[in-house]
């Protein structure tokens, strides 16, 4: 009962808000879906007493019963699921809040309000799934909130095509979950996530004939559902949708990167740890895709002007950190830093709102600076949420991402040593990004007109309270929630799977002293060069940026993903379908087929006898005609 | 209750109803009035009575149910033969219920001869609600070739400026198709010895027989899906024809060619139709990836609407070719939820058509602002139509992509590329429709919904999300017929069929 309440509070919340927020108005829409947001937290948090007991499922009603293909609407309740509904919950439930001060002065709030809580809806489904089908029902279910949401201002060019663009590169993600669904299915008649661990083991090292090829039978699910784990959590080379996610209203962002959405990725390789340990081939693509993605997006993050972009980046390379750790087998580590993520991250987001609300909506970096005096809330939070990003010790990142990277360096899995060396450089971009955020938007000369100077004013208690108390989880949840990484694995009781010889988190305290301080390392040198570009002597980053043209527009440009997509699928798509439907549609089938008939029935039919015309006519007697060459041919061809 | 001839009343009330409206006479406008008045009351009690079909119908009874027979051409040993089993049963409710929903929605849209324009309406109710319950092969021809003539009759009378091209197009695709279907019946009651569809449904028939019969079939049949090659009758035909015209060809009449291969090609021609599903398989990924990329490229609504119908039906061959129940139970999913969702698209579009008179997506932009209920009913079906988790269209493509993939990997990877180009042809629409600036003048004061239209909307909403939601609401009670169906079709494969 307790769960149900928890997941469907939010659902019941944007029904109410979205069928009837018109007629209920504004005031009555945000009460009543932060009323359930907080309803729903309240459960998360009492939920958590189940931390370490045993896992049990509340049933609620078949699905779908095809054959051997049974399919439950039900929730499970386990440690993995546990943690998640309170991050999803309680972080959701701040976002909330803090719209109802940021969105004040918008038209549609009862539908953002309705969007915001069906986000949330979806993402609880999506964690406590019990089998794959409803996990896919969430995966989807957060794909079309974060297009509606994206899209919220959908009077914009840009907002429409950065939700199509969310919703489309997902879809391409899923295209892959589907299938590793329908090989799941193939493999353990299956679909529930009781049978297949339970029947996990007895698949390792099987080979498969599948697709005309013979593949290691658990690496091909896992490869398969991890293709849907890059679509949604904005991993190489699936990562284009989240930058230009930002289009949406801020708590949007806060919730997508924080709470919802893109930690779904991370969460499925961890509750697909029982076959991932069984699948050695996977796990090494994860390691290098997350490593190699913390990377790529800490380089693009370097040289964005655009506040929320820079954070966007941010969230890309830390959820590469966590898939890093997942595929080195240190799938705790990896939640553990998704869960201490979400509070600084929300933060950040959060604070980076306050900022823009303060800036008369100004993103730029370029025409901020120096008002930290007159947002000191604010700023102060942003600096609590930027420590926790670079791991300043003490603070929650700290503990997380330390853990990572001692992990890859302890473990001895495929491209473990890649990992670590990309980390330990991607911890020195973050620290220097994440300080030129800093002194970019709140130090220096202002750089914004007076007019919009004059207006710089601290967010109202409805926004700084939710960031007061993110800041206290971006300080405090790390040391909290140190147990995560249990060695022995008894706070998981069982819901991330880790075989014998998987000996990781052991293995990752007896690390060389050199690499322990390696991420404070990073963090000084960071930190230290931001500050020497973006305080000491500002002229600097120009000078280096026109020295280095190409390699500065390289990373301006993200790569150049876009224009390479373009070209390579979008443009051909759509020439493809013109070639299609003029050239074949109407210019083979059309021409030679029922055209190409018509004309010579006519012709014929003026010639011939003076049939009466009309289509009635023609139709008799081609169909008479039919027939006795047919049946003629058939007595005497076949039967003769 | 049970007694009485169920299925007849259904078949032939709205029949009655027509002749009914026939005898209406006086003013033009009393005239129009009552003849929808008449004609929402025949539709309004056959769904009711429809309703009752499906309560008495049990589940759990193979075979077929409220079975009438008569003698009819008794010389001939052809009888007047009605049934239904577990699958006719969903297509006879979908088109009661569509044909009320037809009625309610051109309440105000249709003004030009009302009074025949019911009377098309209520025959074709009664032409579709025929042939599904049929059960005799004379008289399944007659509902199925019958149907043709209103069908035409309306996109010929009430259709678009190019209607006459569009009707002799859709009459020139079901000529050929329509011979060869006639030839194949024939060839089967001389070789069966009956007419009877229940026990044709259990006779042998020599293999090389079969692939003759099966091919003849398969041009009516794909015709009418339709399947590539022998779709460009339907873009034409969807564009001219008036929107509860389209409404009863996408909803319905698509189905038709489905069903077909359901009733006779798996089950009557089992070794014949294993012969073929390569066949079927490759033309139905054909279908889904090119129609996607044609839907892609279109600035007609209702053709891309078309062309998605195109699209969704090859996910239905696919999924009634492949030899287990997921296949077959999601084919007949994916055909009722495609009845619901592509009928209220085309009814999205005629919205916004009989307001500004343009089916050009450039004539749009911005609509939200103006229509928030339309833009939340067009999201919703948007959404149905691309699959989402949750709406009725994601139960039949996953059941068809999971069934598929026991089969052959290669098919079900193939379709279910389809779900990615499906959303970009959708959201891309929806974008250039209802998102974007209200910039155009004369879209400046289109108005929203008008009750008639919420009401013909909302059954299909409700549909869309109860199916969605649960789906073995409507898989349940179809489960037996799939598995007499899949029977006949997989033991030709000598248990290769099943893995």
């Amino acid at each position: 009962m307790l769960h149900v309440l928890l997941v469907f509070s939010p659902l019941a919340g944007a029904a109410i808000a979205g069928l009837f927020g018109r007629l209920i108005g504004d005031r009555a829409s945000q009460l009543v879906t932060c009323g359930l947001m907080a309803l729903s937290a309240l459960c998360a948090i009492i939920g958590l007493r189940q931390l370490g007991e045993e896992p049990y499922t509340v049933p609620l009603f078949t699905w779908m019963l095809v054959d051997g293909f049974a399919v439950d609407w039900a929730l499970r309740v386990d440690t993995l699921s546990t943690v998640m509904m309170f991050v999803v919950s309680c972080i959701s439930f701040l976002i909330h809040v803090y719209s109802i001060g940021y969105m004040a002065h918008d038209d549609s709030i009862p539908r953002f309000f309705a969007y915001l809580s069906f986000f949330t809806f979806a993402m609880l489904m999506l964690v406590t799934s019990d089998n794959l089908l409803q996990l896919y029902f969430g995966w989807e279910g957060v794909g079309v909130a974060s297009y509606l949401l994206i899209g919220f201002w959908y009077t914009r060019p840009s907002a429409c095509a950065a939700a199509i663009k969310a919703f489309i590169v997902n879809r391409v993600g899923d295209f892959g979950l589907a299938l590793g669904v329908a090989a799941t299915f193939f493999i353990f008649d299956s679909i529930s996530y009781d049978e297949i661990f339970r029947a996990a083991p007895r698949f390792a090292d099987t080979q498969l004939a599948i697709f005309g090829a013979s593949f290691d039978t658990l690496t091909l699910i896992c490869v398969l559902l991890f293709v849907g784990a890059i679509g949604k959590s904005a991993q190489l080379p699936l990562h284009t949708w989240l930058p230009d996610a930002m289009e949406g209203p801020t708590p949007v962002s806060a919730l997508i990167h924080a709470a919802t959405m893109v930690t779904a990725g991370v969460f499925l390789v961890a509750r697909f740890s029982p076959l991932f340990e069984y699948a050695p081939e996977a796990q090494a693509l994860v390691t290098a895709i997350g490593a190699s993605t913390a990377f790529f997006a800490a380089t693009v993050g370097l040289v964005q002007n655009d506040i929320k972009r820079v954070i966007a980046y941010s969230t890309c390379s830390q959820l590469g950190y966590m898939f890093a750790a997942a595929g080195v087998g240190a799938y705790a580590a990896g939640i553990f830093h998704l869960y201490t993520h979400a509070f600084f991250k929300a933060l950040l987001f959060l604070g980076a709102g306050s900022v823009i609300h303060a800036m008369s909506d100004e993103q730029d970096m370029r025409r901020m600076g120096g008002i930290w005096r007159k947002l000191p809330l604010t700023y102060a939070a942003m600096w609590i949420g930027t420590l926790a990003l670079v791991g300043f010790p003490g603070t929650s990142g700290f503990f997380s991402k330390d853990a990572i990277i001692e992990a890859t360096f302890a473990a001895h899995a495929p491209f473990a040593g890649y990992a670590f060396g990309l980390l330990v450089l991607a911890a020195v971009l973050t620290a220097f990004y994440s300080g030129r955020l800093m002194f970019l938007t709140f130090h220096g000369d202002p750089r914004a007109d007076a007019h919009t100077m004059e207006h710089v004013h601290e967010s109202p208690p409805v926004m700084i309270v939710p960031l007061v108390l993110l800041a206290l989880g971006a300080l405090l949840a790390g040391w909290v929630g140190r147990d995560m990484l249990d060695p022995e694995g008894r706070f998981w009781a069982g819901a991330i799977v880790t075989l014998p010889d998987n000996r990781v988190l052991e293995e990752m305290h007896h690390v060389p002293t050199v690499v322990k301080l390696a991420p404070l390392f990073a963090l000084v040198l960071g930190l230290g060069l931001s500050w020497l570009f973006y305080v000491r002597s500002p002229q600097l980053p120009n000078q280096l940026a026109g020295r280095l043209r190409p390699l500065y527009r390289f990373l301006l440009e993200k790569w150049y993903f876009d224009e390479l997509y373009d070209a390579l699928f979008v443009r051909p798509a759509l020439a493809l379908g013109r070639i299609l439907w003029r050239g074949f549609d109407l210019g083979v089938i059309d021409r030679f087929g029922p055209d190409g008939v018509a004309v010579a029935t006519l012709a014929a039919a003026r010639r011939a006898v003076r049939l009466q015309t009309g289509y009635v006519y023609h139709y008799a007697f081609a169909m008479l005609i039919g027939i006795v060459a047919l049946l003629s041919w058939y007595l005497f061809v076949v039967r003769g | 209750m049970t007694d009485w001839p169920l299925l007849s009343l259904v078949t032939f009330l709205p029949l009655v109803g027509a002749a009914f409206i026939l005898f209406i006479r006086g003013e033009p406008d009393i005239v129009a009035q009552n003849s929808r008045a008449v004609a929402l009351w025949t539709a309004l009690v056959t769904f009711l009575l429809s309703l009752l079909v499906w309560v008495h119908f049990d589940p759990a009874q193979p075979g077929f149910q409220l079975v009438e027979r008569a003698p009819w051409l008794s010389g001939l040993g052809i009888d007047y033969h009605m049934g239904v089993d577990g699958i006719s049963l969903w297509f006879v409710l979908l088109s009661t219920l569509l044909t009320l929903v037809c009625v309610i929605g051109s309440w105000y849209s249709v003004t030009e001869r009302v009074k025949e324009y019911m009377v098309a309406f209520l025959v074709m109710d009664t032409l579709m609600v025929g042939v599904f319950c049929a059960i005799d092969l004379v008289l399944f021809y007659l509902f199925f070739e019958g149907i043709l003539i209103p069908m035409y009759l309306i996109i010929g009378i009430w259709g678009g400026p190019r209607r006459i091209y569009a009707a002799f197009k859709f009459f020139l695709y079901t000529l050929a198709g329509s011979v060869l279907f006639l030839v194949a019946l024939i060839v089967l009651y001389l070789e069966a010895g009956t007419t009877s569809i229940p026990h044709l449904l259990t006779a042998k028939i020599d293999p090389t027989v079969q692939k003759w019969l099966w091919l003849a079939m398969f041009a009516s049949f794909a015709v009418k899906v339709p399947m590539w090659p022998f779709h460009t009758w339907l873009p034409d035909a969807h564009v001219e024809a008036p929107t509860a015209g389209s409404v009863l060809l996408a909803g319905v009449l698509l189905k038709l060619g489905g069903y077909g291969f359901l009733r006779f090609s798996l089950p009557m021609l089992p070794e014949a139709s294993q012969f073929f599903a390569p066949l079927v398989f490759a033309l139905s990924i054909v279908a889904i990836v090119y129609t996607s990329l044609v839907a892609l490229a279109q600035t007609d609504m209702k053709k891309l609407i078309a062309y998605s119908s195109v699209a969704h039906m090859g996910i239905v061959t696919i999924g009634i070719f492949t030899p287990n129940a997921l296949g077959i139970a999601g084919s007949i999913v994916q055909m009722l939820s495609h009845g619901f969702v592509s009928a209220a698209l085309f009814m999205v579009v005629g919205v916004v058509y009989d307001r500004i008179h343009s089916r050009d997506i450039e004539a749009y932009g911005g609509l939200a602002e103006r229509m928030p209920v339309y833009a939340t009913v067009f999201m919703l079906f948007m959404l149905a139509s691309v699959g989402l988790p949750g709406t009725s269209g994601f139960v039949g493509e996953i059941l068809v992509i999971v069934g598929a993939f026991q089969h052959n990997a290669w098919v079900a990877a193939l379709a279910a590329t389809g779900t990615i180009l499906g959303a970009a042809y959708m959201l891309w629409l929806y974008r250039r429709v209802v998102f974007g600036a209200l910039v155009k003048d004369s879209l400046a004061a289109i108005r929203d919904l008008r009750p008639n239209e919420i009401l013909a909307f909302a059954p299909l909403v409700l549909l869309a999300l109860v199916m969605g939601v649960y789906p073995q609401f409507f898989l349940a009670p179809m489960a037996v017929s799939v598995a007499a169906v899949l029977e006949r079709f997989s033991a030709a494969a000598g248990g290769l069929a099943l893995r």
